[in-house]
Formats: structure tokens, C-alpha cells, sequence
């Protein structure tokens, strides 16, 4: 990954569908609380089901958690969270956007929608996480981001809680990095206290 | 893929040529839109569609509606619809007509909703729904009222969660694979081709939707549309956006109140 500027805060997209829960409340509640980074969750869920999500990571840590509205500004030292049944763009630098469009993989938010979209904002500044899941999303968008020079951590689908997901990504060569569920926490918030 | 200087070369044919203003779309999803027209209409390159643009008009309609999104459902937050059956339609229900507006209403599912949300109230009779997007094409479906069979089973619970009471399947007569739903339903629908971009106030409402529009929109044109809004509200009239959608950040958000229960829907109280 190449040298971040001082001014230039990193971003984190975290992409999850069945199984990745766990992993994901781990990594949560390793983030250090003075965060400089933008984290970007898009997990897979029921689409009518009220945000619990929020509520479930804010219990792991200080940090401010939240579901994107459209045109939301982007801070660092916030995570943010990709609304239920909605696509999470990033619009530019400092602006997210949301879009109703077609399901992408059968899903809506999609992974690969935001990998890409972050992958051509953020581009090499960028790191990309995909956990668990049944299906085949994540893969194409992990494509996108090493195209722009961004990093990938793909969780190891033999320790998985579901592998479908993470095998996809790997088998089409995306994974920088291949680590079981803790050491994704783990790395990450070695990464972000560099 | 596109690159941005790209999507500006389209954006400014498209206007120039045919008077459609996409510059204030917000471009992160205007990207994939066009995007998405290469693959699904097969272009090798960007540069076949430029031409394909420049050179055949007949292609317009098709480029419109793919380039905008027309994904829309019925009943879709049922609490929203659950609170304006409980909360607005009583009060739309003392004045003698009622009139509302869907803005960019797509292939008008919603606009049915509200229509058997007003029969159930019964003050269908007493109003007018003014169904309009800049599609031809999609508002078409409007004036048919015929929808995909397979979704009426979701839209069913969503009925049933905004606070329907009736048996869904009462309101079509399935055929085949689509849904028609009743003629009494579009009696009160008056559907026409309206471009929020470029096109005026048109009457006074008590009810405007426009739900999931303005998403598409950059902040400068979501504040513009918003004032259209404005002007063609009522005072005491409901404005209701999509349910990530909010009036904050905007110029006319002083003048409006939101309900109590949080859901996306705005009172002009100032």
C-alpha cells in the first residue's frame, strides 16, 4: 500500500453477508478509539428489519456509529453503515450518496458497489475487507479496487463461518492478504495505529 | 469504464441535443447508469454510444430511462404509509378537494397505494393524484395500472403493515403473470410527463411525494427541487421524502416541521 499523506485519512470498506457478524463486532471492538480512519460497513441483511446493527457495534466501541443518509458528509473517526435496501456510493472525497437502483448479486446494499465506488474515489488509499457470505459479491469490486492500487484482506474461507464468499475473491486472485476472522481485527487496528 | 471527462461529453449532448439537463445528477450514480447501458445494450466502447446518441434520436426514450432509476414498489415503508393513513389523510379530510402530487413517481406503484389508501378513507372521490415523471415511457404503466403477479405477495405484507385491513388481492384480477388492478383505483389519476430539472410549479397541493428521487440529485439541484416543492405546497401541506431522505440541510427546512414519530414526513408550518 502506498505512503499515506498526513492529510489524506484512510478508508476502510468492510464487506460481510452470512456469518460475518461476529468477525465484524471483533474488528469493532478493536478499532483504537482515537480513530483517523473512515470506516464503511455494507453487511447483507433483511431489508424491512429495523437497524440493529448500529446498536449492536455501538456497544463494542466509543466511536460514533451510524447509518448513511443521502449526501452525508464523510468525517473520519466515524463508521458508517450502508442503509438497508439501498446502494452506498461514494459521491466524492467528502460526500456519500445513496441509490435505489437494480439489486447487484441479488443484493441491495451490494459489496461490490461500494468497493467500487470507494476504489475510484479513494484509490490507493483505500483498503477493502471481505468476510463471510453465501454469495458471489465482493469479488468484482475487489477487482476494481486493485485496479486503483487499493489493499484487500479477504477472511479465510476454511475458517469461515460460510466460505462461498471470501473463496470467490481468492480464486480470482484478489486477496493481498488471506487472515482467519481475529487476525482481520487484529490487522486492522495494527494498520490504523501505524 | 467511463472516465468523468466521458460522462461530461454525454451529459453535454444530451442537454445540448435534446434538452434533457443531467449536469446536476449526482454523479456517482449517473456513472453506473451509463455504465450499466454499455453492457446491457452491448457498446464496445464509450464511443459507440456517443454516436449512437449523436446520430439516432430514436434512441432518446431508451437513454432516459435507463439513465434515470425507475425501481419503485407499493407500499415501500409501510410505516410511512401506515402514518399517513392514520395521521394525514384525517386531516386532509376536512378540505373540500384534496390534490397530491407524486413527483417522479416512476411506473406508479405508489401512486396506487395512496389511491387505495384514499378509497379506504373514502376520499377517493374528493380527490385528484397527480402522477408525474420525466419518463414517457414508465408513466405509461400508470394509464395501465398492470403490474408483475410474482411481487403481490410482498406488497401484500406491505399492505398489511401499513395498516390494511382488506384482502389485497380484492384491489387486482390476476391474468397470467400481472396483477390489473381495479379501474376505480386510477379514476382520480391525472399522469403527465414533468421534468423536475426544468419544468415549473404546475398547481397547489395539501400531499406531495417524491420519494427516492432526489437521491440522484447534487445538493444544488435537490435545493432547487425543494423549492419547486415549496411553492406548490399548500401552508399546512405534507411533504413526504424518501425514508433516507432529509430536509435538514435545505434552505426551506425552517418553514417545515417534521412529525413526531420521525418518519420522512415534513409539515410547511412556517
Amino acid at each position: 500500500m502506498a505512503q499515506n499523506r498526513i492529510d489524506n485519512f484512510k478508508v476502510i470498506v468492510i464487506g460481510g453477508s452470512a456469518g460475518s457478524l461476529d468477525v465484524l463486532l471483533d474488528i469493532t471492538s478493536l478499532l483504537p478509539s482515537m480513530l483517523k480512519a473512515v470506516i464503511i460497513i455494507v453487511l447483507h441483511r433483511r431489508s424491512d428489519s429495523e437497524s440493529i446493527l448500529e446498536k449492536l457495534l455501538s456497544y463494542k466501541t466509543q466511536i460514533s456509529v451510524s447509518e448513511v443518509e443521502d449526501k452525508e458528509p464523510i468525517r473520519p473517526g466515524h463508521i458508517y453503515i450502508a442503509p438497508g435496501d439501498y446502494h452506498l456510493l461514494i459521491e466524492n472525497e467528502n460526500t456519500f450518496s445513496l441509490d435505489y437502483s437494480e439489486k447487484v448479486s441479488y443484493s441491495r446494499p451490494s459489496i461490490d458497489v461500494t468497493f467500487e465506488s470507494a476504489a475510484q474515489t479513494f484509490k490507493e488509499r483505500l483498503l477493502a475487507v471481505l468476510l463471510s457470505g453465501a454469495n458471489a459479491d465482493g469479488t468484482e469490486g475487489l477487482g476494481v479496487v486493485k485496479e486503483y492500487g487499493g489493499y484487500s484482506i479477504v477472511q479465510n474461507p476454511e475458517t469461515a463461518e460460510v466460505g462461498f464468499m471470501p473463496r470467490q475473491a481468492i480464486n480470482a486472485g484478489f486477496a493481498d492478504s488471506i487472515l482467519d476472522g481475529k487476525e482481520i481485527a487484529v490487522k486492522i487496528s495494527e494498520l490504523l495505529r501505524q | 469504464m467511463l472516465n468523468e471527462g466521458d460522462l461530461d461529453v454525454l451529459i453535454a449532448e444530451v442537454a445540448e441535443r435534446y434538452g434533457y439537463d443531467f449536469s446536476n445528477y449526482a454523479r456517482a450514480s449517473l456513472r453506473r447508469r451509463v455504465n450499466r447501458l454499455l453492457v446491457i445494450d452491448r457498446f464496445p466502447s464509450f464511443a459507440e454510444l456517443l454516436y449512437k446518441i449523436k446520430n439516432d434520436a430514436s434512441y432518446l426514450p431508451h437513454l432516459v430511462q435507463e439513465l434515470t432509476v425507475n425501481v419503485t414498489e407499493m407500499f415501500r415503508d409501510p410505516a410511512t404509509f401506515k402514518t399517513l393513513r392514520e395521521q394525514v389523510l384525517p386531516i386532509l379530510a376536512t378540505h373540500p378537494f384534496i390534490r397530491i402530487w407524486h413527483a417522479g413517481c416512476s411506473s406508479g406503484e405508489e401512486v396506487y397505494s395512496m389511491a387505495i389508501l384514499l378509497q379506504e378513507a373514502n376520499l377517493l372521490h374528493k380527490s385528484l393524484l397527480y402522477a408525474t415523471d420525466l419518463n414517457p415511457a414508465v408513466i405509461e404503466n400508470i394509464r395501465k395500472g398492470i403490474f408483475p403477479l410474482n411481487l403481490m405477495k410482498d406488497y401484500s405484507e406491505n399492505y398489511i403493515e401499513a395498516g390494511g385491513r382488506n384482502d389485497f388481492s380484492n384491489y387486482y384480477t390476476a391474468k397470467y403473470n400481472w396483477a390489473k388492478f381495479d379501474e376505480s383505483l386510477k379514476a382520480k389519476m391525472i399522469v403527465a410527463t414533468h421534468n423536475l430539472v426544468s419544468d415549473r410549479s404546475f398547481n397547489e397541493f395539501q400531499l406531495i411525494l417524491c420519494r427516492n428521487v432526489l437521491i440522484y440529485f447534487d445538493k444544488v439541484l435537490q435545493d432547487k427541487v425543494l423549492g419547486l416543492f415549496d411553492d406548490s405546497l399548500d401552508q399546512l401541506g405534507f411533504l413526504v421524502l424518501g425514508s433516507k431522505e432529509n430536509l435538514r440541510f435545505s434552505p426551506i427546512a425552517k418553514k417545515y416541521t417534521q412529525l413526531t414519530n420521525r418518519e420522512k414526513i415534513w409539515r410547511k408550518t412556517g
